[in-house]
């Protein structure tokens, strides 16, 4: 198809719709609520169901139960919304069901703001929920790879049948940009035996759970769920990197804030600066593994986001002590601009931070 | 090339219209494009703003905090966005409704009588038209034909016969910097 001009929201829709996904539950939340409404208009059209559910926690229930039955099944909010979903999407991780979960995020803690912000990615990579889970966290910085990830987002739940969070904020959300729907690397999915879609009378009842009473049984369990994020780790690492073997100051960012950073970047190059980027695209698995090729005399890692400091957290993991690892973060809905970042490189290149 | 431009005015102006129109527009002349609106808690009839990127190269931050233009569509817009455009910039003044002069003299100020101009078309509405023909035609960002093919994208195939009107008023918008030229050459 042609390129369309589309609201990062609108486009999620419209690359869900592409994916094949029929089934969305969701609960209004600025700033993603063009989403539910382009749902709530186009689902219909191609024989799907929107609902809006009575709450978030309805919601992501909602999302168990189709899921649990096989189909292609989202669900979208921001911040406070999620929160709110946490159980659900342990119960899911859990019973180890294929969704998408969206999280356009805003302002916190609590019910914050609604303007654009990074502050979930803690909940996101670490688990807001209880247990021993992991979301595959897919961090768009564009609308046309936000279309891009959500489609193949899908096939990555069904692959591994693990819920995927599509993780951006207010800013991609409400952004327009070009975006054309193309399909992605194919992959081998397996067939959904598992699902409570009736027996027809040829098979023993399937049974979707999350409760293992039995020690054994739950221990079982859990390194099975080990076993496939290790897989995860291993085959759905995605990030983009810049001139990180000749850097003299590597920036990582993810999302909305990489590009303010390339602009950066690009800015402090015409005064003949060296400075890198390494962008994750997906916030778990993390890119560890980058890091290793970032060049020794490198003198150190300026990690911006818009939060107060979490990605940082697995940037000092990736470096493992071989870099100091620097901070520059804005909250409450400010964004950090390419002047601020410009400064805090030319502070490490000066050694006074 | 890169056009960084901030679109201000008052809600119900029609900036995000022409915002959007700037970058359907720039996308139809296979240029890279962003647009993004402020969406903060704002005021009924308060200020709405957005930003647009017309770039020959992939858009960086979509985020314009030194605009290379700015569209201002009333006075509170003025006095907050005329301060940030860049050295050499371009400066458009909705003199219909903003009383003042503009106090930078390192930039190109346009004042465009855009509701008066409107008003004359009979369709108070197409003010912001008058404006974003000024814009084109004084930074030539993009072609006013390409304006109008993205018209019908953005407001739909049902908002057609309103092409011709609004096409007088690009027009419009571009003879009032045409004018505006000559007579400080």
């Amino acid at each position: 198809m042609a390129k369309v001009l589309m609201k990062g929201n609108e486009a999620i829709g419209a690359a869900a719709i592409e994916a094949g996904c029929r089934y969305f539950f969701g609960y209004p939340i600025t700033p993603q609520s063009e989403l539910p409404e382009y749902m709530a208009r186009e689902l219909p059209k191609v024989g799907g169901v929107f609902l809006q559910a009575e709450s978030e926690i309805a919601a992501i229930n909602m999302v168990y139960g189709a899921a649990g039955a096989g189909a292609r099944v989202m669900t979208s909010s921001s911040s406070p919304g999620i929160s709110l979903k946490q159980e659900g999407i342990s119960y899911i991780a859990g019973a180890e069901l294929p969704c998408l979960i969206v999280n356009i995020m805003r302002g916190g803690p609590g019910l914050g703001s609604i303007l654009p912000s990074q502050t979930d990615y803690f909940q996101a990579t670490r688990g807001g929920g209880n247990g021993d889970y992991r979301l595959v966290v897919l961090a768009p910085s564009n609308v046309q790879e936000l279309v891009d990830l959500v489609i193949e987002g899908f096939d990555i739940a069904d692959q591994y049948r693990n819920p995927v969070m599509i993780l951006g904020d207010g800013m991609i959300g409400q952004m327009m940009e070009p975006v054309e729907l193309r399909k992605p690397k194919q992959r081998e999915l397996p067939p959904k035996d598992w699902a409570t879609d009736g027996t027809k009378d040829k098979r023993k009842p399937n049974i979707i759970n999350s409760l293992y009473l039995a020690a054994e049984e739950l221990e079982a369990h859990n390194q099975r769920l080990q076993e496939k994020y290790k897989k995860i780790m291993e085959n759905e690492v995605k990030v983009e990197s810049y001139n990180i073997e000749d850097a003299d100051v590597v920036i990582a960012a993810y999302g909305t804030i990489s590009r303010i950073a390339k602009t950066a970047i690009s800015q402090l190059e015409k005064e003949g600066y060296k400075v890198g980027l390494i962008r994750p695209i997906t916030l778990w698995p993390y890119p560890y593994d980058e890091f290793e090729k970032i060049n020794d005399k490198c003198k150190g890692i300026l990690t911006v986001e818009m939060n107060t400091g979490q990605m940082v957290d697995d940037v000092k993991i990736a470096v493992k002590g071989k870099f100091p690892v620097y901070f520059h973060g804005r909250t409450g809905g400010m964004v950090p601009t390419p002047d601020e970042i410009i400064d805090k490189v030319k502070k490490i290149y000066g050694g006074e931070i | 090339m890169e056009e960084r431009i901030i679109i201000a005015g008052f809600g119900g102006q029609g900036v995000m219209a022409i915002g959007q129109l700037l970058t359907y527009a720039g996308m139809i002349e296979d240029k890279n494009v962003s647009w993004l609106p402020s969406y903060g808690p704002e005021m009924r009839g308060g200020t709405a703003n957005c930003s647009v990127v017309v770039s020959t190269e992939a858009v960086g931050s979509p985020v314009v905090v030194s605009p290379t233009s700015a569209i201002v569509m009333n006075k509170p817009s003025l006095d907050k966005f005329e301060p940030a455009v860049v050295e050499g910039g371009r400066l458009f003044i909705n003199s219909s409704l903003v009383d003042r002069k503009s106090n930078r003299d390192d930039i190109e100020v346009y004042y465009v009588p855009a509701n008066e101009i409107a008003n004359e078309l009979g369709n108070m509405r197409v003010a912001n038209m008058v404006m974003l023909g000024a814009y084109i035609e004084a930074s030539k960002t993009v072609s006013l034909e390409s304006i109008l093919e993205g018209f019908t994208k953005v407001f739909g195939e049902d908002k057609a016969h309103l092409l011709p009107l609004n096409r007088e008023a690009l027009e419009k918008g571009a003879e009032v910097v045409r004018n505006q030229l000559a007579t400080t050459v």
